[in-house]
């Protein structure tokens, strides 16, 4: 098991370092160089332009350069924002919890919907239940979810007047910062009312990024449950008188929730994906909205650290689902 | 005469069906696959034909005719079937030439990726060792970045437009048909077919591509028709990001984005786009299904 472990934990290594060369060279096709940028329209004069580049490191062969920003990353500094003059870091650290709230309640609601759709549908193979799932997945899948956030939107905070525009809570309550949870903050507030605002500022959101993890889930739910639900050990189950209910739900669903665990650890990317347009519309100050602003900003600290972090998370996640994957399936950990 | 129809159909019955036929017969079967097929064609008819079907100029603004409802709504008219815009244009007329730019850019994006692709993923399967190594890491490292964070983080670095956007997608898009021209040419590569040709004399460059290319090709033409809607997606995603087409471009996911601070006073300016691309998004998928199906040898038994 630990050997497994330590094999899945050195394929990362290259594929961190292949990260952080694309972060690095990725600024650097950017016209112009770092100091031109800084200056802006105003311009730098020759002397000073040699001086600061100097002093910045990058009059040095850019293998030099490339060292010193590994060194830098693993120390853990990632820049500065030349907006904000904040550390990248720092930044994506207080916003990043908004960015977690809103994924997990999306997961949450994917799971919840999604989970029992698939074992019906395949429990109910061919009937019309199972071609409205089918059906409502597939469009899910393809759908443009800032279009599905505008429409929900127009719907049901317009038009309806159910569910707050945007944003994280109501500017009415104040909410002292302890885990950067707005659900858990406003929940240890005592304020009922502010508890209740964060919910409904959540609803929407969670939703629209929800929506294609839902039918990912919905449709693997479906096929894995049909591969297993063909296996003898069910048909022996069935066979001794078991009642339907406890071979579908003890003997099936045990060993078709594997395929499915791993595809959800695998929406992570979709989600910090999602998380930008999700965002953006919804005014959710997080993570997303954060790197799409700095594009527009011009910003390019921020959107060299931010991809970097988001892309270092993904990898940790999926590592983690295949650690995982190999835990539950010993298969898997014997087979390489 | 009656006998010699006869005997002429039982030979043509004998004949083992040419591939395309077996292929029509399996796709055929599948509703949804032909739904979606056949919106493709009308919506491709339609954008090709688009300064013949289109009523009005995609750029032209109607002045006295800002944000008006469509046709079957209070003081909407034949003129503007779809409404109209904050700037007064025919949305249908830019729906139709949208269709005709994100046809053309799928179009164009899947053709890139997919050449690229696959001469990288024979390269890799062909040659092995430091090549194979060299191209999978890039493309794992590829797969590990969300596909719209890495289109996005390009089309930073390269500027928003239309044809940096494209790239970005395209470049994005490439890893899975890398994946899929190796996993299928390694399968074959050591098949007798291919070692005889190899012993008769054929360079590595007709192996490649004479030999193996023509085997490998069913799962590419399914990615290939997924990987146009994903095309779509991605690119209507930057277009509302403002990072993609530039205004006043007619592109659906401008088009959304221009028209979002209309939304509760006019419906119909941010419904239509976004209804577009979704019904093309998923007639692409359903077609994509379809042809999985047909073309996957295990399904069919």
């Amino acid at each position: 098991m630990l050997q497994f472990i330590f094999r899945r934990l050195l394929l990362v290594v290259p594929t961190f370092i292949g990260i952080t060369l694309l972060t690095f060279f990725l600024i650097r096709l950017i016209p112009g160089d770092p100091i031109e940028l800084l200056a802006g329209e105003r311009g730098v004069d020759p002397a000073r332009h040699a001086m600061l580049m100097a002093q910045m490191g990058l009059d040095q062969p850019i293998l030099v350069q490339y060292m010193h920003y590994i060194a830098d990353v693993l120390r853990g500094n990632l820049g500065t924002s030349i907006s904000t003059r904040e550390p990248v870091l720092h930044e994506f650290l207080t916003l990043f919890p908004a960015t977690v709230e809103l994924s997990l309640c999306a997961t949450l609601f994917a799971i919840i919907i999604g989970l029992p759709a698939g074992i019906l549908a395949a429990v109910k193979r061919g009937s019309v239940f199972d071609h409205s799932v089918m059906t409502i997945s597939l469009t899910g899948y393809s759908m443009p979810i800032f279009w599905w956030a505008l429409l929900l939107m127009l719907v049901f905070s317009v038009n309806l007047g159910w569910t707050p525009v945007s944003g994280r809570i109501d500017v009415t309550y104040w909410v002292d910062d302890v885990t950067g949870f707005m659900l858990i903050d406003s929940l240890l507030s005592d304020d009922k009312g502010a508890f209740i605002s964060t919910l409904s500022h959540l609803i929407l959101p969670s939703i629209v990024l929800g929506t294609i993890p839902l039918a990912v889930i919905a449709r693997m739910t479906r096929s894995s449950m049909l591969e297993v639900l063909g296996e003898d050990y069910i048909r022996t189950a069935r066979a001794k008188g078991l009642a339907p209910k406890r071979v579908i739900f003890i003997h099936a669903l045990r060993n078709a929730l594997i395929p499915v665990i791993t595809v959800i650890g695998l929406q992570v990317g979709t989600l910090l994906a999602g998380a930008i347009l999700t965002e953006t519309i919804f005014a959710w100050p997080g993570v997303g909205k954060w790197l799409i602003e700095a594009i527009h900003r011009r910003d390019y600290p921020v959107v060299q650290g931010g991809i970097l972090i988001v892309a270092t998370l993904i990898i940790l996640v999926n590592l983690l689902v295949d650690i995982l994957y190999g835990v539950v399936n010993p298969r898997i950990r014997h087979n390489k | 005469m009656s006998e010699s129809t006869l005997t002429r159909n039982t030979v043509q019955a004998n004949q083992p069906p040419s591939p395309l036929r077996e292929f029509w017969s399996y796709f055929r079967t599948n509703k949804g696959a032909l739904v979606g097929l056949w919106f493709i064609v009308a919506i491709m008819v339609v954008a090709c034909l688009a300064e013949l079907v289109a009523p009005h100029s995609p750029f032209e603004q109607f002045r006295n005719a800002l944000l008006q409802p469509p046709v079957w709504q209070e003081g909407g008219s034949w003129e503007f079937i779809l409404g109209t815009d904050d700037v007064g244009r025919d949305i249908l007329t830019r729906l139709i030439y949208g269709a005709r730019l994100s046809l053309m850019i799928g179009c164009s994006v899947v053709v890139l990726s997919l050449s690229v692709g696959i001469v990288l993923g024979l390269l890799a399967a062909y040659f092995r060792g430091v090549v194979e190594v060299a191209i999978m890491r890039l493309v794992d490292i590829m797969l590990a970045l969300p596909s719209l964070l890495l289109a996005i983080a390009i089309v930073a670095i390269l500027g928003p437009s239309l044809l940096n956007s494209s790239l970005a997608i395209a470049i994005v898009s490439l890893p899975h048909y890398v994946r899929l021209t190796r996993a299928a040419a390694l399968a074959e590569i050591s098949r007798d077919y291919v070692t005889s040709a190899r012993v008769v004399g054929a360079g590595p460059l007709r192996l490649m591509f004479i030999t193996l290319l023509p085997n490998c090709l069913p799962p590419l033409i399914v990615q290939a028709t997924l990987g146009f809607s994903s095309a779509v997606l991605d690119m209507a995603a930057l277009g509302f990001l403002g990072l993609g087409a530039q205004p006043p471009t007619p592109e659906w996911g401008s088009m959304l984005a221009d028209a979002l601070q209309f939304v509760q006073r006019a419906w119909w300016v941010v419904t239509f786009p976004g209804l577009m691309i979704l019904l093309t998004v998923l007639a692409f998928n359903l077609m994509g299904d379809g042809l999985r199906d047909a073309l996957d040898p295990k399904l069919k038994h």
